[in-house]
């Protein structure tokens, strides 16, 4: 089993299976400036190992995969797969999606098939095939079954079987646990890792994309981490912990927990409010944190065992989030001061502190300042409003100003956080029906 | 969770009669019995189509109730050309206009208007258009007539296939072309099974609405030309000019049994058939249930009969018609621009010579007098629609909703107001004449009621829908917050029903519109009822062979129905989806 640790070392002989050179991509917005999603990302994947892209969401890493997959093209650089450039989808690489994505109106069969039907495969040959992936892969038994009949972790089996069947070099697998439950997700993780040391995958390397630290830790043998807006690669971390691997071993811990560090440490250097968000000023992409949530994880952080200082991943794992769930809520603390993230730490300000001491009304006085003071965007909705005379103001003005900046989908979320939080605050109201912010809350 | 008894369960069902042979069991006869039938009824009918026109004249229509069940065959089985027509204009359009940009720019905005147009008023020009095609044979005719269904059913089955096109999932697009699909096999797997629900309810309704035209079409006269093809509708013309009112009751019979076994032998198996495309994860409580399915599946013979069709499509659906390389970029480069201009430019100029060259045929016969006649016809036509919409309102939301939040009553009803959407009404109006006649009664005012006749059942089930689907939760708190009766209508009933009502009014004003050219002109015999109305106008125009008042006509009508569409339907449609969707 110990035997692929070695397969970490580069490997002399002949090109990489997936070569990726400086590969940047623009998203581009209508009317507003192009947004980079990828910078000057390079990588390769060679021979008989299991590579994780890991980052938070909405840092690319999805879009890098797609661009080896050849679903879509790099605004520059280029991707090569056992030295041939990728000019489309390319027959060396097989992809399993976070959503399973498996045709509902076909059978268990069927869907495993699909791949096969694509490449004309006679369909003798791809029913033996088909039955012997999904004897593999742990299904046999439900080949006629449709997928709304399987729980979600057999359908994952599908799309693993189905991708597995056309004998890719390259899996590709966007997300491919997050979707699962804790138990189901673990068990697949196992079973795959199974597959994959005695040799019985018809592959020769896996890319994983995923939030998940420990996933990343227990599956792969090199973890590319990529930091967001845009998505560069950070580091490179080689995992060279004997299989199987168990959670509670202390290097296994020891490793989770640098990571986590190194995930946090990209504010440190920079002013607080400065790059937590995409954009800056009253441009800043907001995510969508209700104010109840971030008052449970303050309180969570003030009580016992950690008292205004919590390291991450127990607390995480405490509160039964993915560490993908607890950082925009932890970074909206800490864009509002009420919390400061470091070193793999959420620590509590004083702000916070009182926050939490305080009662319903102190609570709202105290996040309406910082709310005023910190969010430019609340700030400035606030100022135009008591400019006007009628204290008025159409929702439609600040979105322009937004959808300059950032796409219509930000805009939206973005608008859609301040009037929440500043509903909390009774800062400002806010109509739905005729979209106008006004001073005049309903008392 | 028990692995056996789930394999168990799913092995069971289909597979539950192999241990007995290919001996053919009881379901194997009677399916094939009906498939004979039908393959016979097709055969016959065709050569009857074909058939030279002075065959009408030596073997007219006549009211001998031993031609009937011919009669009803031939009226089907035009609607089923109509609908195989429709079926292969949705899959050639829709698919161009999700294709390409450039055709999308012209065919989403056409498919829009062109449902809205009053299609009745069209049989005059195609009529002498299909003739010119086919001089001399029946077959001209009968084109005609199955062009007139067609116009009633094609165009919103097209816009639902696009917009299913337009909706396909991201991951499954993304397998599809990670996988290197031909298009072929791509409309295949991916896009028609995507949008088949969505395309069936559509050719349901499109079939509901279908009746109409079918019976309107029949017996057509077009100024000196009057034609009567063999079928119900002229049928039931020849039994009004004769004034028997038996011969019009067995029509109403005989429409009823059609529909009824179109009902059962066609949409219902097509419909339980078609749940497993339905694009969810779970799996849902109650299954649409078809007797006549479930006896074809069970029929081996049958199946055996079929695999052969299985393997070809199967075989046809692996053609690669061309390798995937990279999708055209999703950001128009300059060129691309210039083009779309370019393109658009040529669009715009088509259009200003389409109007020109309508303004010139209109001017050479009519002056501005005409026009002002005709807007002012359409305000009384409006206001019988309007006022009809809402008296018919009045009467079936309460009704519907009643029964809608009493599962035993819509289970019961619910089939009932389909089948009386789908019932054209046109049937009926012979009986409302003799009864106006009867009475000596105003027609401005009681020839009205005819064009919801047919209408109203829209609102009715659509209500009943909303109703059935209201949240049991959402009840209980309003009972147990004791509303007052009224309050209860206010906050509670009429937001939750608010979107399927909508539809349904929508439905029903359109048909409305378009049964206005039928309903506000009525005979029985010598005696002609007509209401001052733009129905009344296109009707007599069309009669006359005057064909720049039925333009005019149309034209306005167009133009009315696009109006209310536009003004009153969209807005409303827009708050029912943002305010009062319960999801």
């Amino acid at each position: 089993m110990d035997a692929h640790l070695s397969a970490a070392a580069p490997v002399s002989l002949g090109s990489p299976l997936v070569s990726v050179h400086d590969v940047r991509h623009l998203y581009h917005r209508g009317g507003a400036a192009d947004l980079l999603v990828l910078d000057d990302v390079r990588l390769t994947l060679r021979d008989n190992e299991i590579v994780a892209l890991l980052g938070r969401s909405g840092c690319g890493k999805s879009t890098l995969l797609r661009i080896i997959a050849g679903l879509m093209p790099p605004t520059s650089g280029e991707v090569a797969i056992a030295g041939a450039p990728v000019k489309g989808p390319a027959s060396e690489v097989a992809m399993v999606f976070q959503s399973f994505a498996l045709f509902p109106w076909l059978t268990v069969l069927e869907n495993v098939e699909i791949g096969l039907e694509a490449l004309g495969v006679p369909a003798e040959e791809r029913r033996k095939r088909a039955v012997g992936a999904i004897d593999l892969i742990g299904l046999d038994g439900y080949e006629i079954a449709y997928p709304k009949e399987l729980s979600g972790g057999m359908r994952q089996r599908v799309g693993l079987a189905r991708a597995l069947v056309v004998h890719p070099k390259v899996l590709l697998m966007d997300e491919p646990f997050s979707a699962l439950d804790v138990l189901t997700a673990e068990t697949l993780r196992t079973d795959l890792l199974d597959l994959w040391c005695e040799g019985r995958m018809p592959i020769e390397s896996v890319l994983i994309v995923t939030h998940n630290i420990e996933e990343a830790v227990l599956m792969c043998d090199r973890i590319l981490l990529f930091s967001s807006n845009p998505g560069r690669i950070l580091a490179e971390i080689k995992v060279a912990l004997p299989r199987p691997r168990n959670r509670l071993d202390p290097a296994f811990r020891q490793l989770v927990d640098d990571i986590y560090a190194r995930m946090t440490v990209q504010s440190q250097g920079k002013p607080v409010r400065e790059g937590l968000f995409r954009g800056t000023g009253i441009s800043m992409v907001l995510p969508r944190v209700s104010p109840n949530i971030q008052a449970g994880l303050m309180e969570a952080v003030a009580a016992e065992p950690y008292n205004g200082r919590a390291d991450l991943p127990p607390l995480t794992a405490n509160l039964q989030m993915e560490i993908d769930d607890l950082f925009p809520i932890a970074e909206t603390l800490q864009l509002l001061r009420f919390a400061e993230l470091a070193e793999g730490d959420l620590r509590l300000t004083e702000a916070g502190r009182r926050f939490v001491q305080g009662g319903p009304d102190e609570r709202k006085k105290l996040f309406a300042q910082h709310l005023v003071a910190y969010v430019p965007l609340a700030g400035h909705i606030k100022h135009v409003l008591d400019e006007r005379a009628a204290h008025r103001a159409p929702a439609t003005r600040f979105r322009d100003e937004l959808e300059d900046q950032m796409s219509e989908e930000d805009a939206d979320k973005t608008l859609r956080a301040v009037i929440s939080w500043a509903r909390y605050a009774e800062v400002f109201a806010y109509d739905e029906s005729s979209g106008v912010f006004s001073l005049d809350n309903p008392s | 969770m028990n692995i056996r008894a789930v394999t168990d369960s799913v092995r069971a069902a289909p597979l539950g009669i192999r241990a007995r042979g290919l001996l053919p069991n009881l379901y194997d006869i009677v399916a094939f019995v009906v498939i004979a039938g039908v393959f016979v009824a097709l055969a016959h009918a065709a050569r009857e189509m074909g058939a030279p026109l002075s065959g009408l004249d030596l073997t007219p229509v006549t009211l001998d109730p031993a031609n009937l069940p011919e009669y009803a065959l031939r009226t089907t089985l035009r609607m089923f050309a109509a609908i195989l027509a429709s079926l292969l204009f949705t899959f050639v359009v829709a698919t161009l206009a999700a294709k390409s940009r450039k055709a999308e720019l012209v065919i989403v905005p056409a498919l829009d208007i062109l449902q809205s147009v009053p299609v009745l008023g069209f049989l005059t020009f195609t009529v002498v258009f299909f003739m010119g095609l086919f001089p001399g044979s029946q077959l001209g005719v009968e084109c005609a007539a199955i062009f007139a269904i067609f116009t009633s059913q094609a165009w919103n089955m097209a816009f639902s296939f696009y917009q299913s096109l337009r909706t396909i999932p991201g991951d499954l697009d993304e397998v599809t072309r990670q996988f290197r699909f031909s298009p072929w096999l791509r409309f295949w797997r991916l896009e028609l099974p995507f949008a088949a629900p969505g395309l069936i309810w559509n050719t349901m309704m499109s079939m509901s609405g279908g009746w109409f035209f079918v019976v309107a079409s029949e017996a057509i006269t077009v100024g000196d030309t009057s034609v009567k093809l063999p079928g119900i509708g002229s049928w039931l013309a020849l039994a009004i000019e004769r004034q028997d009112l038996r011969a019009v009751g067995l029509a109403v019979a005989t429409m009823a049994v059609v529909i009824l076994a179109y009902d059962q032998l066609l949409f219902r198996p097509i419909v339980a058939w078609a749940d497993k495309f339905r694009f969810e994860q779970t799996a849902a409580q109650q299954r649409p249930r078809s007797w006549v399915y479930d006896l074809v599946r069970r029929a081996r013979l049958v199946r055996r009969i079929f695999a052969p069709v299985v393997l070809v499509a199967g075989r046809l659906a692996m053609i690669r018609l061309s390798a995937t390389t990279w999708r055209a970029p999703s950001v128009p480069g300059k060129l691309g621009k210039i083009g779309e201009i370019v393109w658009l430019a040529i669009v715009l100029a088509g259009a200003a010579y389409a109007l020109w060259f309508t303004v010139a045929y209109l001017r050479a016969a009519l002056g501005i007098s005409d026009v002002a006649e005709a807007v002012e016809l359409g305000f009384l036509t409006f206001l019988r629609v309007a006022v009809l919409i809402a008296v018919a309102s009045v009467i079936w939301v309460p009704i519907g909703v009643w029964i809608g939040l009493r599962p035993w009553a819509a289970e019961r009803v619910q089939p009932l107001a389909q089948f009386l959407a789908a019932f054209p009404a046109n049937v009926l109006f012979p009986m409302a004449v003799v009864a106006i006649v009867a009475w000596k009664l105003d027609p401005n005012i009681w020839l009205s009621p005819l064009m919801v006749l047919g209408t109203q059942w829209y609102i009715l089930f659509n209500v009943i829908a909303g109703a059935s689907a209201f949240p049991t939760d959402l009840r209980e708190a309003s009972t147990l917050y004791r509303l007052r009766t009224w309050q209860w209508w206010r906050k509670v009933v009429i937001p939750g029903i608010f979107p399927y009502y909508v539809t349904g009014a929508l439905t029903a004003s359109g048909g409305s519109w378009n049964a206005s050219i039928v309903a506000e002109v009525a005979s029985w015999g010598d005696t002609r009822l007509k209401a001052a109305g733009l129905g009344a106008y296109i009707a007599q125009a069309t009669e006359a062979g005057d064909y720049h008042r039925v333009v005019l006509g149309i034209a306005v009508m167009s133009v009315f129905v696009i109006a209310c569409n536009r003004l009153l339907w969209r807005p409303l449609y827009r708050v029912a989806e943002r305010r009062f969707r319960l999801d």
